[in-house]
């Protein structure tokens, strides 16, 4: 029996190693190539928006106001528009994302249905198609808050009640909470128990505890969820198509009842309804490069946070 | 040692019940309100979305006085904000279900068990043939003419555009994204999967007027070089550009649910002489199932949805055919394209929100299925049945 096992061992798995891997090595390989594949169609876009982008790209096309319609100038304006609109939406989303978040770790029991319908809601706001936000924001903001402010302070006067800053920040808020929602609560779970447990013990309450200790220790983890909303409310368009971008506008926005420009929407109107979509293309990938540019190196940012995080947990 | 702990006990308790702290209290009660508020967001969206679409589901003016009468004896479901939102003539205030349509019987409609499907709704329609009941015969057609003397709002059309769609993307993004995560999470080395997974999941963080407008832009050039058909733009672009949206989704959720599946299932395997392989494709790619049936599921939500790449690559034309290479137009991108230029309170406007309430509708059960049917095999798979 021993003597046997012996025997098999070595020779028996490097023998079937030699012979049957032929088959095994193309499955592998078969999976090796849709990884290869798919970083290579990554690097291709990332390459061509690079490379289609880059004669435009440069200091005077960000700072400067567009000129003769479109087809000559800058991006200011859609720059500062978005700008604006992932700050106002920043405000709104992250103290309800960041308190939802201890809601979920700290205060929920671990059986509760209430937090687990949280979670679900949670969820499927993050799986919710972009556009449903618009129509809501839309419906909501726009034709019920923003037509009623108008109709009880405004005595009727279109003010509030058409698209505006306000409301696309607010939607797109809406959007970005699961974003934030997420990575807080990770970020609150890399907090060991034993720091909750002594600080309870020492006397302190339990909202003390989280005040003082919870929260200070999951900066970090706001901070990327915050990043990550930005960089997504920075590049998404559909929630804002009908609640507040324009597509031209002479002056910045100057309070939030104005619409406003977004780098996204400028995209998308400049290569789909331009009258002369040749040429203005490298101005196209330019803004694509710009926009490209924001979100990917927020999202590095985020991440190289969020692996920090990790490893201090472990 | 057990009195001392009972006399502590008796004095925590005792102390607790003395204790009311108030700023205790309303932290508590604020932020589980506030966490509810998602809660809130998820029903507003149904209630807002839908109840522009309301309109439509008027049969004829003679019964929106009756349905008026009907709205005022529901205030709860309503509140009386409802109302300033009415305009006149197409305005129908019926209840979110539309089961509860019946246009004959409109008055007694509270006292009869109303059941009534979508589809007895549209023959009904037929017979008093006036205002918004119009729009309800059009829908199952196939021509999509909202603005003309005569709107048809051809819903299978769009219906037929999206699944087209949304088949040719997750035909290349769902072997593509699975087969990744399968390399990552089983053959890879510690090294390369920490490479790799950033990588692929840096393809999330495209906005996906980015992807659009590559698609736009180079996708459709070079395709049209390579094949030479007709129309530039068409469902095989917005397939392939909606693949790339799916695909970061698709590729995380399912390596996670490889990553998952516990290690003694491959040790197993592995013991009894199986190579690597043999585990990864008749182990734990099994095991795994669940989640990646849950990984598809949000891959097609997300697809169906897409918006932006859908406007800006399918070309937008409603046609009928089976033909790949020809122009679609999907549900998202009418919606997304249209709706700025119509006026509210138009049948057209309505029609648009009731494209939105059931596109909320299919993500909200697709996410249902993947969270409960995941979550009820997988922990039955794990934890010996």
């Amino acid at each position: 029996m021993k003597k046997s096992k012996k025997e098999i061992t070595p020779d028996f798995f490097s023998n079937q190693k030699k012979g049957v891997d032929i088959k095994g090595k193309l499955v592998v390989g078969i999976t090796q190539v849709a990884v290869l594949l798919i970083i290579a169609i990554l690097f291709v876009i990332l390459g061509i928006i690079v490379y289609e982008g880059r004669e435009r790209f440069s200091w005077e096309f960000i700072s400067s106001f567009p000129t003769d319609g479109m087809t000559k100038g800058g991006i200011f304006p859609a720059l500062i528009g978005t700008f604006i609109l992932v700050v106002v939406m920043s405000i709104a989303a992250v103290p309800f994302g960041t308190i939802t978040a201890i809601y979920l770790t700290e205060y929920a029991k671990e059986n509760s249905k209430i937090a687990a319908a949280v979670r679900f809601s949670v969820r499927t706001l993050a799986v919710v198609p972009s556009i449903i936000f618009g129509l809501f924001g839309l419906g909501f903001f726009i034709q019920f808050l923003g037509a009623g402010i108008d109709k009880t302070f405004n005595g009727g006067e279109l003010h509030w009640g058409q698209p505006n800053i306000l409301w696309a920040s607010l939607t797109m808020s809406l959007l970005t909470l699961p974003v934030i929602i997420v990575s807080v609560e990770e970020a609150l779970k890399t907090i060991p128990r034993e720091l909750r447990e002594a600080s309870l013990a020492l006397g302190a309450t339990k909202w003390q505890t989280i005040k003082n200790v919870v929260l200070p220790g999951s900066v970090s983890g706001i901070m990327t969820g915050t990043i990550l909303a930005v960089s997504r409310g920075a590049g998404e368009v559909a929630p804002i198509l009908f609640t507040g971008a324009a597509y031209y506008l002479a002056t910045l926005p100057e309070s939030l009842s104005d619409q406003f420009m977004n780098l996204g929407y400028h995209i998308y109107i400049m290569s789909t309804q331009s009258s002369d979509v040749e040429k203005t293309m490298p101005i196209q990938f330019a803004t694509t490069l710009v926009l490209l540019i924001l979100t990917l190196s927020l999202n590095l940012v985020a991440v190289i946070i969020r692996s920090r995080i990790r490893r201090k947990a472990k | 040692m057990n009195p001392i702990l009972q006399e502590k006990n008796n004095f925590t308790k005792e102390s607790l019940k003395k204790q009311f702290r108030l700023s205790e209290f309303l932290a508590e009660k604020i932020i589980s309100s506030v966490a509810f508020l998602s809660i809130t967001i998820i029903v507003l969206i149904f209630f807002f979305v839908f109840k522009e679409s309301l309109p439509i589901f008027n049969f004829g003016k003679a019964d929106a006085v009756k349905t008026e009468i009907n709205a005022d004896s529901k205030p709860e479901t309503y509140g009386e904000t409802f109302t300033e939102e009415l305009k006149p003539e197409t305005y129908g205030s019926e209840p979110i279900t539309q089961e509860e349509l019946k246009p004959e019987t409109y008055g007694e409609v509270t006292a009869e068990p109303a059941v009534t499907s979508t589809e007895d709704a549209t023959e009904l329609g037929h017979e008093n043939n006036e205002g918004a009941d119009k729009t309800w015969s059009t829908f199952f057609t196939t021509e999509w003419v909202p603005v003309s003397e005569h709107p048809r709002f051809g819903l299978l059309g769009l219906l037929i555009g999206t699944l087209k769609v949304t088949l040719i993307a997750m035909g290349i993004a769902g072997p593509l994204a699975v087969l990744a995560a399968l390399y990552t999470s089983c053959f890879a080395s510690k090294r390369v999967k920490e490479t790799i997974k950033p990588i692929i999941e840096m393809l999330a963080a495209f906005p996906s007027v980015v992807i659009g407008f590559f698609a736009l832009m180079v996708l459709a050039t070079f395709f049209q070089d390579l094949f030479g058909y007709d129309s530039r733009l068409n469902a095989f672009i917005g397939g392939v550009a909606m693949a790339l949206a799916a695909i970061p989704i698709i590729y995380t959720i399912s390596e996670d649910a490889l990553s998952a599946v516990p290690k003694t299932f491959s040790e197993a395997s592995l013991a009894l002489g199986a190579s690597k392989w043999q585990t990864a494709f008749f182990v734990i790619l099994p095991a795994a199932t669940p989640g990646i049936f849950a990984a598809l599921l949000l891959g097609v939500g997300r697809v169906f949805g897409e918006t932006m790449i859908a406007l800006m690559a399918t070309g937008n034309a409603a046609l009928l055919s089976s033909n790949p290479f020809e122009s679609v137009r999907t549900f998202a991108a009418t919606i997304g394209a249209e709706m700025a230029e119509t006026v509210f309170g138009e049948t057209h406007y309505s029609v648009l929100f009731f494209i939105g309430s059931l596109l909320f509708i299919f993500s909200f059960a697709l996410n249902a299925i993947a969270e409960f049917y995941v979550k009820g095999k997988l922990i039955k798979k794990f934890q010996g049945k």
